[in-house]
């Protein structure tokens, strides 16, 4: 199809357009509606440069694969990369800078552009207050400094927000806050200079030993025996996300006290501010839109980039999350779908400084308003009739919305946290593991939900009771200015959305489309997406399969070995002493355990000093079948040997003594476990030959072996059951958590890992203590007794 | 006098019929005036003096000189043995094999014979435990060899201690145990169970190696058995007559005795479970509806613990020594004159109720392909003729089916199960197909070598054994069993018997007749 030439495709054509933002929801639908609909226009986007990715490599990812361009892409068949590249200049570049970052030519690239749209901004309304200042309201005075600097003097077209208007009843007009009546004459320079006061406030006050020591012990609490490394990393985390918290809270703070919503809109209001005070002669023309959502029908009906305000919103109440959200039923729900948006920024553009209006609005309260109850009753209505199954292929029924205060909503919602909170540290430290783990990864589940409606309430509740009406004479006037064929293809006309049809047919739809939830009865996804990982897994490119022993392949632990060997040539009466003196033992070497894997292993080997070498090793075959074996997991065994049928190099890493293990070496390629020095005597000295393969040790040897053999990590899967093998798991590309203990099942849930639950053989035996079996008074002549007993 | 076993008409006034059902029981009325119970003939008078008449074998062999003859100082005697397999249940001490051992060893020592090696003849086996060794040969014997290593178990996978002896005219290879094949005298103690044990499948199948024993435990083989009890229309048998041919050119001298046990099965309070239901006394009606009350409310684990300890008052009827097949003829017709009943044609229906044990899962867990194998290889081919059910028609088993599995004892049953019978339950494609990769396998190997496992490719013969049964019959329904797991093996669930024969009205209509075999105790059904 080709698009009719317009007045407005007309005035732009030929030139040059830099945009910034165009990763974002507005800015993609921007750069692909003026490709389409403006033919000869060339476009030079500014693009952050990524972590890993660079801005160009950002462009093509980011920007042209999005489906917004699947019309474009279908018009131009094999030559749309071609045709792309013909139009779009990607400068590396970042508004937090001063000069944008921008080098040279780049600089020159933008210095040649006759029409800069700047629609980058920290949307997130719980942004930090300082990435909020630099982005929103340093931003678009930043780019008219840049232009001032290089002497050009383009159109520059800022989008803002109708929300700049701040807390207030009644009317908006298009016209800057600082000359309105409500202005409390803020000085934004104030404002900037606090703001990274505050930033380094905080972050020293994150380094104080009270606070790193609290982050510490967080972290442990978090990971348990994860090993230094982990710990390390994971302390530092917290305290970054500590200050940034503190900077969030500052912000929503600071907003609420100068009479905005968030630091969204208060940093948005300034950021006009600034820009009026800098700009000198520069054109300028701001566009407001109000809450942006899902296409109407450009470039397809209900596109959508992200979620933003509503949709998680709308999620988690047809999720059954939510149950209430606060609101004033008759109030004002202010949306605009996204290319009503677009097509009113591109018009600003093309009728350039003259002829456009200063401010431009874009919403739809003051024309063809959106009735809270009415979206309401739309959205329950449709999700009654579609509604979302649960994971055991149940329809969830929407919950009734009661319209209820804020502050109950947030009473309630406070209350479940704590309550949530609290079972879940219960839970977490009892000795859990497998199926009964996953209750507490359940709770988590269930309390970040809580948590998040909780922020939902706490961020987007100012919105729903907002009772501001945005006036749109400006837009209006313009789009009455237009001829018709302009019209026909640029609608902006707020009063073209019919409300009902908009939100059942067109945005809910996609939003549930986006969100891939369960949209039918059936196979649970999590059962899919196990399964799918379990073939990942169990694929032939895979190279070396690493495993962990104790509970991941047996129900069993050191421990258990050593009473089963100590006690083989016991009689009964030092069996039950034994038993006794080992139960009296138990919670002192329990909490060694979950402290330090290593120092425990150490500490509980000593026990071997001075048994006869030979002796345990004849003890030790007979270990195989009456306790390893017997305490298999069958499933576990067969992966092994699945993995070996593949052609995978399977090893065994093992803090369990090698002669404990030797009866497994036929089923793997590989046994790293701890050895036991010997003294001259032939009988063990109870102290470790090599440091035991145990937390980060055990990365580092698979990493050593990967290397030796010419394998690489990011193929290599790794069994384990404990968050001390988090080392492991995050050095591996497959990382597969067995029967995970609690707090294992938890990340192991968030980070999406593959989950396994092995068991014992059913029906097999169930031995009560791990005691070796009597055995005739000939043969307990020679007996090694476990150290401390008879000396 | 002992009375032989008897064909129930059922009419109206018949009492329910007591099923075994696992480890534990059911009380089924069958449908009137087209159903028959075939009861197993009561227990022949025991032997009164049994260390006499072993010491009469002993002496007065048959078609062989007398024992003590044949041993000479300097020479190399072995003893082999049967396994934990046998007898079902394990006998009350002192075993059979510890009673004829003993008089062995004794004869030995007096001649002067030194080297004698004592083997338990396992086949692919699980090894035997400790306690079981002791069992069956006594504390005395035990404790006079393992120390010194002359007590063992044989070992089919060891290279190093097999002895090929030839190959027969169908390219069957027999390979040994080497020291066996060595021996100058290789004396084998046998007690006979069932009519398809003892003669050259004691030596040839207990000692040998899998390279050897792949040749008739294979389902073309097993499928050509009609019956196994029926030796002359075995081709297992025929299998093992050939590998005794080699055996007998190219083995040690064998010196095979043989004894048969009477089918006294159960002991005192188990009493009522080999009589009659009519016959039931009030003492035998109290004890069962004890059993059967506090058996519903003992856990599985603890009732499978309470059964597997049932040691049986069978005892010998008779022993003989000498020449295999001719010590072995006398053996099959002792066994026949015990077992054997006969029964007027075929039936459309066959029930069979299943025990708690057979003889792979002693002091282990009946495992669903266990259940399968008692059923279709083991009871199915308790007959003499025809089979007791027509072809095409039903077989009803009665039994749990849990799908529980001993972890120890049949590791490769549990991979069999979830692996290969998820893939095929037909006995050719999986003989094709997976039989190899199970029986090759080094950690299978390493188990049965080492710990108390059965060997990789055992779960396969199990199969196999049923591979004659199931070609026989059209539909195969299981009453009170595990759902999912019945359907793994091939097979229908059932939760009660009438629903059962709803079921198998589908193929055999709605008037079939009925037939149940109730064992055990064991018997041959003779089919006319």
């Amino acid at each position: 199809m080709i698009e009719q030439s317009t007045v407005i495709s007309e005035s732009l054509a030929g030139k040059r357009i830099a945009v910034t933002g165009a990763t974002g929801f507005v800015g993609t639908a921007l750069v692909e509606r003026l490709l389409r609909s403006v033919p000869d226009c060339e476009l030079v986007l500014l693009v952050r440069d990524g972590k890993r990715t660079p801005a160009s490599r950002r462009t093509k990812r980011e920007i042209l694969k999005n489906d917004a361009f699947d019309r474009l892409r279908e018009q131009h068949g094999p030559d749309f990369d071609d045709a792309m590249a013909a139009r779009i200049t990607t400068v590396a570049g970042d508004v937090t800078r001063d000069g944008l970052g921008l080098n040279e030519a780049d600089a020159a690239t933008f210095a040649s552009c006759q029409v800069i749209i700047h629609s980058a901004a920290a949307v997130s309304f719980d942004s930090p207050l300082d990435s909020a200042v630099e982005i929103n309201l340093l931003g678009p005075s930043r780019i008219a400094n840049l232009c001032n600097e290089l002497g050009i003097r383009p159109h520059l077209v800022a989008v803002s927000t109708c929300y700049v208007a701040g807390n207030r009843r009644g009317n908006a007009p298009e016209a800057l806050v600082s000359d309105g009546p409500f202005d409390i004459g803020l000085d934004w320079r104030h404002e900037v200079d606090a703001s990274r006061r505050l930033r380094s406030d905080s972050d020293a006050a994150s380094r104080e030993p009270s606070q790193l020591q609290h982050f510490r012990s967080n972290a442990r609490t978090e990971l348990g025996a994860a090993g230094a490394p982990a710990l390390a990393a994971r302390t530092e985390q917290l305290r970054q996300r500590w200050v940034k918290d503190q900077l969030v809270d500052a912000g929503r703070a600071r907003a609420a006290s100068v009479g905005w919503p968030d630091a969204y809109a208060f940093t948005k209001a300034l950021g006009e501010q600034a820009l009026t005070d800098v700009k000198g002669d520069l054109p300028v023309s701001i566009v407001r839109p109000s809450i942006i959502e899902s296409a109407l029908a450009e470039p397809k009906p209900g596109w959508i980039r992200g979620f933003r305000m509503a949709e998680p919103v709308i999620l988690s109440y047809a999720r059954g999350l939510l149950r209430e959200f606060p609101g004033v039923p008759e109030g004002t729900i202010d949306v605009i779908p996204v290319d009503i948006v677009v097509a009113a920024i591109i018009t600003v553009a093309a009728l350039g400084p003259e002829d456009a209006p200063a401010i431009t609005q874009v919403a739809s309260g003051g024309i063809n308003p959106l009735k809270y109850r009415a979206l309401v009753d739309n959205v329950s209505g449709w999700f009654t009739e579609h509604p979302i199954y649960d994971s055991k292929g149940q329809p969830i029924v929407v919950p009734e919305w009661r319209f209820p205060g804020r502050g109950r909503v947030q009473k309630q919602l406070t209350r479940a946290k704590s309550v949530l909170s609290k079972s879940e540290r219960v839970l977490q430290n009892l000795p859990l593991r497998g199926r009964q783990a996953e209750w507490s990864a359940q709770l988590e589940t269930k309390r970040s939900d809580v948590d998040r409606a909780l922020t939902y309430v706490e961020l987007y509740g100012l919105y729903t009771e907002c009772e501001a009406i945005y006036q749109v004479d400006n837009l209006m006037a313009t789009w009455d200015g237009l001829d018709e064929a302009d019209q026909a293809a640029f609608n902006f006309d707020p009063r073209s959305v019919d409300w009902t049809t908009y939100i059942t047919q067109i945005h809910l739809p996609s939003i549930v489309e986006h969100a891939r939830v369960k949209t039918s009865p059936g196979a649970s996804p999590a059962v899919n997406r196990m399964s799918r990982m379990r073939k990942q897994v169990l694929d032939p490119r895979r190279q070396v399969v690493a495993f962990d022993l104790e509970n991941t392949l047996i129900a069993s632990n050191v421990v258990e070995s050593y009473s089963w060997l100590a006690t083989r040539r016991l009689d009964t009466p030092e069996r039950i002493r034994y038993v006794l003196r080992t139960l009296i033992e138990g919670p002192g070497l329990l909490k060694l355990d979950r402290a330090d894997r290593t120092d425990f292993l150490r500490h509980f080997y000593r026990r071997y000093e001075g048994a006869p070498v030979e002796q345990i090793e004849r003890d030790a075959h007979e270990l195989l079948s009456q306790l390893i074996i017997t305490k298999s997991f069958p499933e576990g065994i067969r992966r092994v040997r699945q993995h070996r049928a593949l052609g995978h190099r399977t090893v065994l890493i093992t803090g369990a003594l090698s002669f404990a293990v030797e009866g497994l070496r036929p089923l793997f390629d590989e046994i790293i476990a701890s050895e036991m020095s010997v003294r001259p005597d032939g009988t063990y000295s109870g102290e470790m030959a090599t440091v035991p393969p145990t937390g980060e040790a055990r990365a580092q040897l698979l990493a050593d072996y990967c290397d030796a053999e010419g394998f690489v990590l990011e193929e290599a899967v790794a069994y384990a059951d404990s968050t001390s093998d988090l080392p492991l798991f995050e050095a591996v590309g497959f990382p597969v958590a067995v029967n995970p203990e609690t707090r294992l099942a938890a990340i192991a849930r968030k980070r999406g890992w593959l989950v396994e639950h092995w068991s014992k053989a059913n029906g097999g035996p169930r031995p009560r203590l791990p005691i070796g079996p009597l055995l005739s008074e000939r043969q307990r002549r020679e007996r090694f007794v476990g150290s401390g007993s008879n000396q | 006098m002992p009375r032989p076993g008897f064909v129930l008409n059922v009419d109206r006034s018949t009492p329910p019929t007591l099923f075994w059902h696992g480890e534990g029981f059911r009380l089924e009325k069958l449908p009137a005036d087209r159903s028959r119970v075939i009861y197993a003939p009561e227990p022949l008078d025991a032997v009164d003096d049994i260390d006499g008449a072993i010491q009469d074998a002993l002496l007065n062999p048959i078609e062989m000189d007398p024992l003590p003859t044949l041993l000479f100082p300097g020479m190399k005697l072995t003893i082999a043995f049967d396994d934990v397999s046998l007898p079902l249940p394990k006998m009350q001490r002192p075993d059979l094999r510890q009673r004829i051992i003993e008089q062995v060893l004794t004869m030995a020592a007096d001649a002067g014979v030194d080297d004698v090696h004592i083997i338990a003849a396992l086949a692919l086996h699980r090894r035997m435990h400790e306690f079981e060794l002791r069992h069956a040969l006594g504390d005395r014997v035990y404790d006079a060899f393992e120390p010194r290593g002359t007590l063992y178990q044989h070992d089919a996978e060891d290279p190093d201690n097999l002895t090929l002896l030839g190959s027969t005219p169908e390219g069957e290879e027999v390979e040994i145990n080497k020291r066996a094949a060595e021996s100058d005298l290789l004396v084998y103690v046998n007690i006979n169970l069932v009519a398809m044990d003892g003669g050259w499948k004691s030596t040839a199948t207990g000692l040998a190696s899998y390279r050897s024993l792949r040749h008739n435990h294979n389902p073309t083989t097993m499928e050509a058995s009609h019956s196994f009890m029926d030796q002359h229309k075995s081709e297992l048998h025929k299998s093992n007559w050939r590998m005794g041919e080699i055996m007998r050119e190219h083995g040690p001298t064998v010196f095979q005795i043989e004894t048969t046990l009477n089918t006294d099965t159960f002991p005192k309070p188990f009493g009522y479970l080999s009589k009659r239901e009519w016959e039931w006394n009030a003492k035998d009606r109290a004890l069962y509806l004890g059993a059967a009350k506090s058996l519903a409310k003992t856990p599985p684990r603890l009732a499978r613990k309470i059964f597997q300890g049932i040691e049986a008052p069978h005892q010998m009827t008779s022993v003989q020594a000498g020449e295999v097949e001719a010590v072995h003829k006398i053996t099959t017709e002792n066994v026949y004159d015990q077992q054997l009943v006969e029964v007027e044609g075929q039936t459309d229906i066959l029930t069979m109720g299943i025990p708690y044990i057979c003889a792979y899962n002693v002091h282990s867990i009946m495992n669903p392909i266990l259940v399968m194998c008692t059923g279709l290889g083991y009871f199915f081919n308790m007959y003499r003729g025809k089979p007791l059910v027509r072809e095409g028609g039903v077989v009803i088993l009665t039994h749990p089916t849990p799908n529980e599995f001993h972890p120890v004892h049949h590791p490769s049953y549990i991979d069999f199960f979830e692996e290969v019978l998820a893939d095929t339950t037909d006995p050719h494609v999986m003989s094709q197909k997976w039989e190899k990769q199970y029986a090759e396998d080094d950690w299978y190997r390493h188990l049965y070598r080492t710990t108390h496992a059965y060997h990789g490719v055992h779960p396969f013969y199990m199969w196999y054994w049923g591979s004659h049964g199931m070609k026989h019959v059209g539909k195969v329904i299981i009453v009170g069993g595990d759902a999912p797991t019945v359907r793994k093996l091939g097979f229908t669930p059932a939760s009660t018997m009438n629903d059962a024969f709803e079921i198998a009205s589908d193929v055999v209509g709605r008037q079939p007749t009925i037939t149940h075999l109730k064992t055990p105790p064991l018997m041959i059904a003779d089919v006319k």
